[in-house]
């Protein structure tokens, strides 16, 4: 019994020690300088090719604090960031949400557009099938985003989900602050009518997503 | 004994990469995988020639690799691959296999570093690499990660490489942890290692340099790393770059005591 309690103090001790010690290793670099020495070598290690120039890297306040935070975000900053989304979605010029499905579904297959090896004049894909399950014939569908097949028969085609959409893809974070998905609209990779096609893939009755 | 592990190994392959590649690819594509995983992984080939390459002697002081310091001492490439990126005291910096071997090219050889750098991948010297590396990387074949992190270099490394993994930026909000932070995703329809845990990890690190079926390339890591940043929309990052070696040290120590490396593995 005494042993069991010297050996206990012993072993506290020795946590103690090591604790100190942790400790004081911790304190000679913090977190903060690791920050400031990769953001130093994310500035040192690329350089321009093709249509891409450096400034790709440089990062607004949603790209810092999403690096930093990943999906767990503070109720405060996840409020403010869904607000201000939201606030500078761009809504469509005539008012009209629904374009084409069938050009829809061609942005939804393409993946093409942006990087160092692509041309400065072609046309943006939406990369959508990469991440999510779309309509039922396609089976070359990604997981990273949830499935989008059947989207307007369960959802309907009201105003409301027209617009929700439209500012989801415009800049999904109105909804979800630092999601994966791009920021569709405010970035530029897909215009205004090209995302009125992306929503009428999934809200038209007649579009496959919906229809089969 | 080289054989049967070399046959086991691409029997793992073939297990963790026949559902992805075969709804993935052309019809081209897949007879040839189906043609690559009959006459084993050609990868071999550039194992060959990189151990020739090893013992040639070459460059403006034609002199051989074989006094080269990969870390457990010179000439010593047995198991260096599986402790890679680490610190190293002539350069003082840490390096992954392909940096290292750019000092070593330089300093024994006399070819200058810079240029091997700038070569494009798949041309002159870095044809070279790809060799040197598959050659490298299965005399660690079987083995487990081993990252040293006693270095403060190393820790350091090792925290840059985590942030690296985590900066989300250009058009389209992309990081690496897009799409390798969460288990059982996929893109389409490849399976995505989750690179933020061991044995995922020790898969996706472990498996470059590898034989890509679809284009009947050797990749290195570098390589790898590279066609990743272009898919993220990310600008061009430099061969050997502080960056690449920093993620290189983040997969590898995320990996460490995990499973076994494959590489040179046989890839889509």
């Amino acid at each position: 019994m005494n042993i069991r309690i010297r050996q206990g103090a012993v072993a506290l001790a020795v946590l103690a020690t090591v604790a100190g010690c942790a400790g004081t290793g911790a304190s000679r670099v913090s977190s903060a300088d690791y920050d400031k020495d990769a953001a130093a070598v994310m500035a040192a290690s690329f350089r321009e090719q093709g249509i891409v120039k450096t400034d790709r890297l440089t990062q607004d306040e949603v790209m810092v604090a999403c690096s930093k935070f990943g999906h767990s975000l503070d109720d405060d900053l996840r409020e403010r960031f869904q607000a201000a989304a939201l606030a500078e979605v761009k809504w469509p010029s005539d008012g009209k949400y629904i374009g084409d499905w069938k050009e829809g579904e061609k942005i939804a297959q393409s993946g093409r557009g942006l990087t160092w090896t692509d041309k400065p004049d072609a046309a943006n894909g939406g990369n959508c099938y990469n991440c999510h399950r779309i309509t039922k014939k396609e089976i070359s569908y990604g997981t990273i985003g949830p499935s989008l097949y059947q989207y307007g028969k369960v959802h309907g085609s009201t105003e409301a989900t027209q617009k929700y959409v439209w500012a989801k893809i415009w800049n999904p974070n109105a909804y979800s602050a630092c999601t994966n998905m791009p920021r569709f609209g405010t970035h530029g990779i897909l215009d205004e009518k090209q995302i009125r096609h992306i929503v009428a893939l999934l809200l038209d009755p007649k579009s496959p997503v919906n229809a089969e | 004994m080289k054989n049967s592990t070399y046959a086991a190994c691409v029997v793992a392959s073939a297990f963790m990469f026949a559902t992805p590649v075969l709804a993935d690819a052309t019809a081209e594509g897949i007879a040839k995988y189906r043609e690559a995983l009959a006459e084993g992984n050609p990868a071999e080939l550039w194992e060959m020639r990189g151990e020739e390459l090893w013992k040639e002697a070459r460059g403006p002081k034609k002199a051989t690799l074989e006094k080269c310091d990969l870390g457990q001492g010179p000439g010593v490439v047995k198991g260096v691959f599986v402790t890679l990126p680490r610190h190293f005291a002539d350069t003082g910096r840490v390096q992954d296999l392909e940096s290292r071997l750019l000092t070593c090219m330089e300093t024994l050889q006399g070819i200058p570093a810079d240029e091997v750098a700038k070569t494009p991948f798949g041309k002159g010297e870095q044809k070279n690499i790809e060799a040197l590396v598959a050659w490298i990387s299965a005399e660690s074949r079987g083995m487990k990660f081993n990252l040293p992190m006693a270095h403060p270099e190393e820790k350091r490394m090792y925290e840059i490489g985590k942030r690296a993994f985590n900066y989300r930026g250009g058009t389209h909000d992309f990081g690496c942890v897009t799409c390798h932070g969460e288990d059982g995703k996929r893109i389409r329809l490849q399976d995505l290692p989750n690179l933020t845990k061991g044995p995922d990890a020790a898969r996706g690190f472990g498996s470059w340099p590898a034989y890509r079926v679809s284009s009947g390339e050797l990749w290195s890591m570098q390589r790898r790393l590279n066609d990743c940043f272009r898919q993220q929309r990310f600008p061009y990052p430099m061969y050997g770059s502080d960056v690449t070696v920093a993620l290189s040290s983040y997969l590898g120590v995320t990996a460490n005591g995990t499973v076994e490396s494959i590489a040179p593995a046989i890839k889509r």
